[in-house]
């Protein structure tokens, strides 16, 4: 207890964290890029930042492929009327000087992060944190020691500078800009977090990343890459929140991991974006021999949201496992929450669990690839999607996909759809609970598998969001 | 000194007549014996009683400590002191039983519902499931998940010793139970009943009133009350059935 108190209290009082944000002011701009995404701004976007040429033509690249590559014809239509670009701003940088001091951060900044906690979060439980808002980092921070062992974790524009041929190796090697929106991310990237983690270091405590929008009609394109080096191990938590605005952003991040042998990466995202808020997010990462990676994929804010974090594994006896929870709450909400993995090597094994809450008109999805090359002998398989649907408005959709070119492979799938019944709701009533904390204690219970994976605090932040979400908008029809 | 009583209530399921009539009282540290053959309406009362919502009152009053309860939804009437074990409950694999009752404890004390189990609480939680012969591993289970028969009366009893109600409706907690649980869950009700709860509980074998001796015995029959008396009711019915036990009245 005490972690993140004031953030309880106040979500225990009805308030989210989105209105906590919005009653702060909006935060002043020293450049601003808005209108139709062309070879101009991209340019003025690259010279903005300094950047190496390759990095200029890596931007110019990107933006050709956008141009070609064909929309998804699966987005639900007011999706893509809401993405219309030429009304966003793809680059704000808030008029605020970078530090890795809180006390230099201008107040009027500050109070966005002191209002989630973040400052103290960090004291007591991060080894590391970087904080963007809008399009940059203004925040950046790493514990002593770990600078001592090697450890670098920059803003993804100085790493750019500072390690061009380490960032080179993986930057958009890992997720090449292969679909529309990783191509318009790689010409728009903005900000994002670089953390490269030496030969056998293990940094025990959550290095996070920490996203907000301020304000709307805005598109944000953080990049984050995190490199792992052999023997390595490292918690990279990513936290996205933003007040509640007037009409939509739009969010179009990366992340790319590479685990190199032996080394094991968990990544972390608890999406908290306030509802107008549509996000993509571009996950991948490549594991080498015997390295693990484990995606966490918390969705519960936002209005729609398509994200499937991916591994590939390449190396012999990798392994990975992809977490999803997803909550689909509310009227016209779409949140599609996947996972994909390649078994490209032998003896390499992946488990998915796909956890999903549809209620009040809500649709989630889980999507789902898995994928055995021929010649990986041996791979095992397992992909679990349960979904709890509260009502009759609701719906949950499961979509798995296997490709398997092996008769060695042992690929399993299991799917489970429940309710909840109004016995379950009358037994607790009996004890006690209102038809609200009823329904959250249950729905508490059925991702509690997953949040008590987490880090304390944040599965207490998480369950008390939950809780909110089932107390304010989770009325029985 | 907590007080429940029940005035001429009657009840109706689907549209048929399940109670006609029933009027009894119980106050803290009486234990009263609802016996009944099959059908008779004992459960209906109950559930009525808990507040649920199948149940249909066509008449009559239930009063908890001078109010009458009838009309509140069954989360207040628990918040007032009233609590039900229940023959079958419910199987609610998503909830832990570890986690229910702390839920509901923080409920009682104006806690939030998901605050840590406070230590005096797991503490007893502990001694608890030792007097009703469960396991630390029951506690972790979803509620009544995979529970027997037996299990799920443990738990249910467990959760009573908890709570520590005002009144406690414990509809047949014996059945199911082998000769030890009988013991223990007779015991357990007993040190319930001087611990100050007011309890009504019914059953269909006289092992269980012989541990905790009701101070009071009612005959439910086709939903009114047929008969009243003390120990002897019991043992009357014991020998001779209900049949015969109901044809002499």
């Amino acid at each position: 207890m005490g972690m993140r108190q004031d953030l309880y209290n106040l979500i225990e009082d009805g308030i989210t964290p989105e209105e906590v944000l919005s009653k702060n002011t909006p935060v002043r701009r020293s450049v601003e890029i808005k209108g139709e995404v062309t070879k101009d701004v991209v340019e003025e976007l690259s010279k903005i930042k300094r950047e190496p040429d390759w990095m200029m033509r890596l931007r110019l690249r990107s933006l050709e492929l956008f141009n070609k590559l064909p929309t998804p014809n699966w987005l639900p239509n007011w999706v893509l009327d809401n993405i219309n670009l030429e009304d966003y701003i793809s680059y704000a940088r808030p008029d605020v000087n970078r530090s890795s001091n809180w006390d230099e951060i201008p107040p009027e900044v500050r109070q966005y992060y002191e209002a989630l906690n973040i400052p103290e979060i960090e004291a007591r439980a991060l080894m590391g944190l970087g904080a963007q808002l809008d399009s940059e980092i203004i925040y950046i921070n790493i514990r002593k020691q770990l600078a001592e062992k090697g450890v670098v974790v920059l803003p993804m524009e100085e790493a750019v500078q500072k390690y061009p041929d380490l960032v080179k190796q993986y930057f958009m090697r890992v997720f090449p800009p292969e679909h529309k929106f990783a191509a318009l991310h790689g010409a728009l990237w903005s900000g994002g977090v670089f953390v490269y983690v030496p030969p056998g270091v293990r940094i025990e405590a959550p290095i996070e990343g920490f996203f907000l929008i301020s304000n709307a009609g805005e598109g944000q394109f953080e990049h984050t890459l995190v490199v792992a080096d052999k023997g390595s191990y490292i918690h990279y938590i990513e936290g996205c929140s933003a007040p509640r605005l007037s009409k939509y952003s739009f969010h179009d991040g990366m992340v790319e991991i590479y685990a190199h042998e032996g080394a094991k990466v968990k990544f972390t995202t608890v999406q908290n974006w306030s509802r107008n808020v549509i996000n993509f997010n571009n996950k991948r990462a490549i594991a080498e021999r015997n390295a693990e990676v484990e995606w966490v994929e918390a969705s519960i804010g936002s209005v729609a949201s398509f994200v499937y974090p991916s591994t590939i594994l390449k190396g012999e006896g990798a392994k990975t496992e992809i977490t999803g929870i997803t909550i689909a709450n509310g009227k016209g909400h779409v949140k599609e929450n996947g996972a994909k993995v390649i078994h490209d090597a032998p003896n390499t094994s992946s488990k998915v669990v796909n956890k999903s809450i549809s209620a009040n008109g809500g649709t989630a999805v889980y999507k789902g690839v898995v994928y055995v090359r021929r010649g990986a002998r041996f791979v095992r398989s397992h992909v679990a999607c349960d979904s709890l649907v509260l009502d009759g408005d609701s719906k949950a959709y499961t979509i798995p996909h296997d490709q398997v070119f092996d008769d060695t492979a042992v690929v399993t799938h299991e799917a489970y759809t429940g309710r909840i019944s109004e016995d379950k709701i009358n037994y607790l009533r009996t004890r006690g609970l209102t038809e609200e904390e009823a329904k959250s204690l249950i729905v508490l219970g059925f991702i509690s598998d997953v949040t008590e994976g987490l880090p304390f605090e944040y599965a207490m932040v998480l369950n008390r969001v939950i809780m909110l979400e089932f107390s304010k908008y989770g009325k029985v029809a | 000194m907590a007080e429940l009583r029940i005035e001429d209530l009657a009840i109706s399921v689907d549209g048929k007549l399940i109670i006609n009539g029933v009027s009894f009282g119980v106050r803290s540290g009486e234990v009263l014996a609802l016996m009944g053959p099959n059908g008779s309406g004992k459960t209906t009362l109950f559930m009525t009683i808990a507040g649920h919502p199948r149940y249909n009152v066509v008449r009559g009053k239930v009063m908890l400590d001078g109010e009458d309860i009838i009309k509140l939804p069954p989360e207040e009437r628990f918040l007032r002191g009233l609590m039900v074990a229940f023959q079958t409950p419910t199987v609610v694999p998503e909830v832990r039983l570890s986690t229910l009752i702390t839920a509901m404890i923080n409920k009682i004390n104006g806690r939030k519902l998901t605050d840590p189990a406070p230590p005096s609480l797991v503490n007893s939680l502990m001694k608890g499931i030792q007097e009703v012969g469960l396991t630390p591993a029951h506690l972790s289970r979803g509620v009544n998940h995979g529970f027997s028969g037996g299990e799920m009366k443990r738990s249910e009893i467990l959760q009573l010793l908890m709570v520590k109600p005002k009144v406690a409706l414990i509809d047949e907690p014996d059945s199911g139970l082998d000769v030890d649980g009988v013991f223990a869950v007779g015991k357990a009700l007993l040190s319930l009943a001087n611990s100050g709860t007011a309890i009504v509980l019914t059953t269909h074998s006289a092992k269980i009133l012989h541990v905790v001796k009701p101070t009071r015995v009612l005959v439910l029959n086709r939903g009114r009350i047929a008969a009243e008396g003390g120990m002897e009711l019991v043992e009357e019915i014991e020998k001779v059935g209900y049949e015969n036990f109901l044809k002499a009245r």
